[in-house]
């Protein structure tokens, strides 16, 4: 591919389904930035990443997923699960970190597998597959605490959260979710260059197809749910380092993510949609959160806010995709 | 009589700049039936989709009884008395035969539906109609293809429909389904409605239609009553040109090689005794009725409903085939007969789908060999804006291009081309019997499926003809005479001579 | 042609059938397991227990089925309901005479945000999962701004609704029958009913034959609407009070899954109320056995979680035999006689479908 039709394919994708969310995102980039002119200094803004990196993480989870034709309305329950077994285990013993958190990988993968398998083997909707694992994990988290959680997390394990790398010039800090989110990231937009990132999205367009080019759709989607739940997991490491441990951790962020994710351009039941647009629309949805801050308004009044916005952003997007393929782009007839 | 019911004068119809009709005349008379036929892009679906309301005429006028109409919604055309009966059926599969033939006007008493009168009416039209054995109270799901084209008959009907088009009403019926639907245009054609009948097959328009209208690019060829006008002189003014030139000559270069594929005593609940090789630089054509089993052999092949009897080889290797991947992986490729279900992504580019079995299958080599891609799609001369161009914009001719560079870059040693001139223009078809012929000179073993019979015969160099699952007959293309070879191969398929076994 | 379609009908068992089978198989399961631990799961209070936890599901996933039929779906229901239970007992106000209008009220508020959910769905064609999680949080933060706890007062007369009984059936157990009863002669006897099977089993055809297809995504997502608001008074004369934060207590999701395991398709079409009750009355019975036994909740959880995927993955299953094609060969026997043998064409519905 010559560097001209590159160009072409990336103002492509900003100028259509995903453009919405990165015009928002500016737009409340700036209004914060009129109201609080520290904002896009280093200091608050690497505090922002820190507080916007796991819903960023997430997003990436729920993207292969989505993409795929499905949904993953497990995460929030998996990271609060994570958070409250991290902390039952690590107990505050240091050297207990690094073994808990390959348990904590381990087990989400083993949430992903059994999501995806149950998706594409028992043929069940993944909503309700997700709500299913969901129920079980909500059930394991009561069980663990009974009400109030127990045990700590140690020092080591907030660092990822709360820490960075100190004094870098210019910046002061560069936090690890930063780094995590950009690692992350990067190594998303390579996996949907894949053959493998093909294959997903091909698949959530038409599985039948895909099928017959002989994809085998049971591995794949599979895979995209064990993503998730490994996204899921890097985002409670976070969050449990962030803001710590409780029975609430999580509660909700399935459709938080979804949202971002939806925002960013990714039509829900597959096959269209940039990784790098769910992102955005992640980050889009924490710039907001970080708006309503900003105004002082009322914590309570937030949802309502949110609601207006989302259904505004993905409304305008919609109304412009029917209207883009009313006006078709192409010079040959389409008339079989 | 010969009243004339509907009129279309000088219709005109372009899209985005490419006129597809031009100045076309058609007068349809009570009680009649009438052929509209032409190749694929020839216009006549665009005609049908005009007189059903679908699309607006550019210019040109329409009369039905005398008055002007202007249909703009298919509601008002079907309540004009204007019914189109389409390939793709508007039924609702969970839904019973009465709720579908009146949806949108269900009966109804005191603000009720009236289910039983629904059923009632429903029953009494498929008794005028002469249809048995068919309950309005059955769910359309659990109908074969022949009877939901009968329900979708029933519909017409109960708008009192005196003009029913029909669309290729037998290209998915069996033999004896296709005698049914006879029976039930001659009945309409008692009743004095106008039927409209879209057919590429021959014999049904000299069997049932009295006159026929003939299209080619979009002008209006030739209009007569069928008494006066030759099989010939009909395909003829379809094409232009005589049949046999349409196809190209095997390249000089082709010899017949080693078998590729073997199939002996291959089975399963559809199929029975198939024994079938395909040498390399061969084209074997498959023949037979719709449902007689040339699909369920492709599918078979490809692990979609394996062989469960019998064994295959590929190059002389036995292969285990349960499995779409484990095809492709043994040197095999399908182009499906559904190109839009099965073949393609549609929202996605035509780079990424023309990738896709190699994404699927050898990621490893998908680079090196996705090179390859721009290369193969120029040699077929593709016309798109580009790879980055999504397949759903592409014309039906285009669009099987990019699923022929799909299966092309696999490099495949045997190739089932399931209908691979379905719906596609002339130019695209003269560019897919090319490639054909170029694949076969450079050594692939070709399976070619086909409905239409002069394409089979035109390129196939030996044929296989399916009767009820199982192979009915065997027939050497060279040894056809040209003007009685369809029949021949007719015969093999619906059983009605005991030709059996060409050497 | 007469034998295939007796094969046809053979194989065509109503799902509802089945649904009614697995509760009786549960009911009768549950009461085995109970007695062996020296309960009576069928003792009237028991009985009494099992169908009050009924009833506010079923409110819910009565309307829930509507837009599933209709190929959408509702998560806003839980926060429409705590809002409605909120109107109604302000409304109220602990007079009797004002019980009307606060009924009124409260139904009227309900239907405002089903039409409006409608109209997001079908105009500017926004996804109804995002729509109704939107229009959710829309509520959700008017309802955390405005009511803190619980509000309002609801007179004594009202509170009957929650806590009457007729005989050992609750009256808000009569009163979901009746709603049932009613949905299903919707359904069945409507235009509208029957135009949401259509629109949700293919929307361009029923386009094509008229059927208005925005009106009846609205009109069932109003109707949606308006159950879960039915389900905010029951809420409202339980608790003497309105109450937000019920909301919280998942029926969004749960509905849904009520919904699905009572045989209805998830993707709109087919289905229907019957299977719906059967379905919220195989959860809540579960909920009984459980709490009878003191089961842990966790286990509790899991096992609803696991029943849930269970039943709906050997739906997928019959779905599937449903649509294989007639048997032409076999492998073992002789091939079937080739007379008695229709053409197979049937096996291309499928890819049609």
């Amino acid at each position: 591919m010559s560097n001209t039709s590159r160009l072409r394919a990336v103002t492509d994708r900003l100028f259509s389904g995903s453009a919405t969310v990165f015009v928002l995102l500016a737009l409340i980039v700036v209004a914060l930035t009129v109201l609080n002119p520290s904002f896009l200094s280093p200091g608050p803004l690497m505090l922002f990443v820190k507080k916007a990196a796991p819903l960023i993480l997430l997003a990436i989870g729920q993207y292969f997923v989505i993409v795929s034709g499905e949904f993953d309305l497990s995460v929030g329950s998996l990271v609060g699960a994570q958070v409250v077994i991290a902390a039952l285990l690590i107990d505050g013993v240091e050297s207990a970190t690094w073994p808990v958190m390959l348990v904590m990988f381990a087990g989400g993968a083993i949430v992903g597998v059994v999501n995806g398998l149950a998706t594409t083997i028992l043929k069940v909707p993944s909503i309700i597959t997700t709500l299913g694992t969901m129920l079980v994990l909500y059930g394991a988290i009561r069980w663990l605490t009974g009400g109030a959680p127990t045990g700590a997390l140690s020092e080591q394990f907030r660092q990822l959260g709360r820490h960075g790398i100190d004094n870098v010039p210019l910046i002061g800090q560069v936090p690890w979710a930063l780094i995590i989110v950009i690692v992350a990231g990067v190594a998303a937009v390579f996996l949907m260059r894949s053959a493998w990132g093909r294959t997903l999205i091909t698949i959530g367009d038409n599985e039948r197809a895909a099928t017959f080019a002989g994809a085998r759709v049971w591995q794949v989607k599979t895979t995209a749910f064990v993503l998730s739940s490994l996204m899921a997991t890097a985002a409670g490491i976070l969050i449990g380092g962030y803001a710590g441990v409780t029975a609430q951790v999580g509660q909700g962020l399935e459709f938080t993510a979804i949202t971002a994710v939806v925002l960013g351009g990714v039509v829900l039941g597959g096959g269209r949609g940039w990784v790098v647009a769910a992102m955005a629309g992640a980050l889009t949805v924490e710039t907001l959160f970080r708006l309503f801050n900003q105004l002082s308004l009322p914590s309570t009044i937030r949802p309502t806010a949110q609601g207006l916005i989302i259904i505004a952003a993905v409304a305008y997007a919609a109304v412009d995709r029917a209207r883009r393929q009313r006006t078709p782009r192409h010079s040959d007839v389409a008339t079989s | 009589m010969n009243t004339t019911l509907l009129s279309m004068t000088g219709i005109d119809k372009s899209f985005l700049g490419v006129q597809v009709l031009d100045g076309i005349d058609l007068t349809v008379e009570a009680g009649e039936v009438h052929a509209l036929v032409g190749e694929n892009g020839a216009g006549k679906s665009t005609l049908m989709k005009i007189l059903a309301g679908v699309h607006e005429a550019d210019a040109g006028t329409i009369e039905l009884d005398g008055k002007p109409v202007a249909f703009t919604h298919p509601l008002q055309a079907q309540q004009a008395g204007v019914s189109t009966v389409f390939q793709e059926f508007n039924l609702l599969p969970d839904r019973t035969v009465a709720e579908n033939v009146y949806l949108g006007r269900e009966p109804r008493r005191r603000g009720a539906v009236d289910t039983r009168r629904m059923i009632v009416d429903t029953e009494s039209l498929l008794a005028d109609l002469g249809v048995e054995g068919l309950s309005a109270r059955r769910r359309v799901r659990s109908l074969s293809i022949a009877q939901q084209q009968i329900v979708e008959i029933v519909k017409a009907m109960s708008y009192d429909a005196r003009v029913i088009s029909m669309d290729e009403p037998t290209a998915a019926l069996a033999g004896r389904e296709v005698a049914l639907l006879y029976d039930l245009v001659e009945r309409l054609k008692q009743r004095g409605v106008a039927v409209l009948y879209v057919s590429h097959r021959l014999k049904e328009i000299f069997d049932l239609c009295d006159r026929v209208t003939v299209l080619k690019d979009g002008k209006l060829a030739a209009t007569g009553a069928t008494a006066d006008i030759t099989p010939d002189e009909l395909v003829r003014s379809m094409v232009g040109r005589p049949m046999s030139s349409f196809f190209p000559d095997k390249l000089p270069a082709t010899t017949v090689g080693d078998v590729r594929l073997a199939i002996h005593g291959g089975g399963n609940d559809q199929l029975d005794s198939i024994d079938l090789t395909v040498h390399a630089g061969e084209i074997v054509g498959l023949a037979g009725l719709q449902g007689s089993g040339r699909t369920e052999i492709a599918h078979a092949l490809f692990g979609v409903a394996p062989f469960t009897r019998g064994t295959v080889e590929v190059d002389g290797r036995p292969v285990r085939l349960r499995s779409p991947r484990q095809a492709v992986r043994n040197g095999l490729a399908l182009v499906t007969e559904d190109r839009k279900t099965e073949g393609l992504a549609l929202n996605q580019s035509i780079g990424a789908n023309a990738r896709m079995a190699l994404d699927a299958v050898r990621p490893g080599a998908s680079r090196a060999r996705a090179r390859r891609i721009p290369q193969t799609l120029s040699s077929l001369e593709l016309v798109s804006r580009g790879l980055n161009q999504e397949v759903r914009f592409l014309s039906g001719g285009n669009q099987q291009k990019v699923v022929l560079t799909k299966w092309l870059v696999t490099e495949p040693g045997v190739m089932v081309m399931d209908e691979p001139t379905r719906g596609i223009d002339v130019g695209a078809k003269h560019a897919v019997y090319t490639l054909m012929r170029e694949l076969a000179a450079a050594g692939m073993a070709i399976l070619l499926i086909s409905s239409e019979l002069t394409e089979v015969i035109g390129m196939a160099d030996r044929l296989v003809v399916m009767r009820d699952g199982r192979i009915g007959g065997r027939l050497r293309a060279g040894e056809l005479a040209p003007d009685t070879g369809e029949a021949e191969v007719m015969a093999l398929a619906t059983g009605s001579t005991a030709t059996e076994e060409a050497p | 042609m007469s034998t295939v379609l007796n094969r046809w009908r053979s194989v065509h068992l109503g799902t509802t059938t089945i649904v009614y089978a697995a509760l009786v198989g549960i009911v009768g399961l549950g009461a085995l397991v109970v007695s062996i631990e020296g309960g009576n799961l069928l003792s009237g209070a028991n009985i009494v227990d099992l169908l009050t936890r009924s009833s506010l599901l079923g409110f819910i996933a009565i309307g829930q089925t509507l837009v599933i039929l209709c190929r959408s779906l509702d998560l806003s229901v839980g926060y429409v309901m705590a809002l409605s239970s909120l109107v109604a007992a302000t409304t109220m106000a602990g007079d009797v005479s004002r019980i009307p209008i606060a009924v009124a009220a409260a139904l009227g508020v309900s239907a405002v945000i089903g039409f409006l959910n409608g109209v997001v769905i079908t105009k500017l064609k926004v996804n109804a999962f995002i729509a109704t999680l939107g229009m959710g949080l829309i509520i959700k933060g008017y309802l955390d701004t405005q009511y803190a706890g619980p509000a309002g007062d609801v007179p004594q007369a009202f509170q009957a609704f929650g806590y009457t009984r007729i005989g050992p059936i609750p009256l808000s157990t009569v009163v979901l029958f009746v709603l049932a009863a009613a949905g299903i002669w919707f359904l069945h006897r409507t235009r509208t009913g029957h135009h949401m099977y259509a629109v949700g089993g293919d929307a361009e055809v029923a386009r094509m034959s008229g059927v208005r297809t925005d009106r009846t995504v609205i009109i069932a997502h109003i109707l949606c609407a308006l159950a879960a608001g039915v389900a905010g008074l029951l809420i409202a004369s339980r608790f003497g009070t309105g109450s937000a934060l019920v909301y919280d207590d998942g029926y969004d999701l749960e509905s849904i899954a009520a919904v699905v395991l009572g045989g209805t398709y998830l993707l709109g079409g087919r289905g229907g109320i019957g299977g719906t009750i059967g379905g919220v009355l195989i959860l809540a019975t579960l909920d009984s056995v459980f709490n009878i036994l003191g089961v842990d909740p966790f286990i509790k959880d899991v096992l609803r979680g696991v029943i849930i995927i269970a039943a709906v993955a050997v739906y997928a299953r019959r779905s599937l035999v449903g649509k294989v094609s007639r048997r032409r060969f076999t492998d073992d026997a002789h091939p079937p006689d080739l007379d008695t043998v229709e053409h197979g064409s049937d096996n291309r519905q499928e890819g049609r479908a």
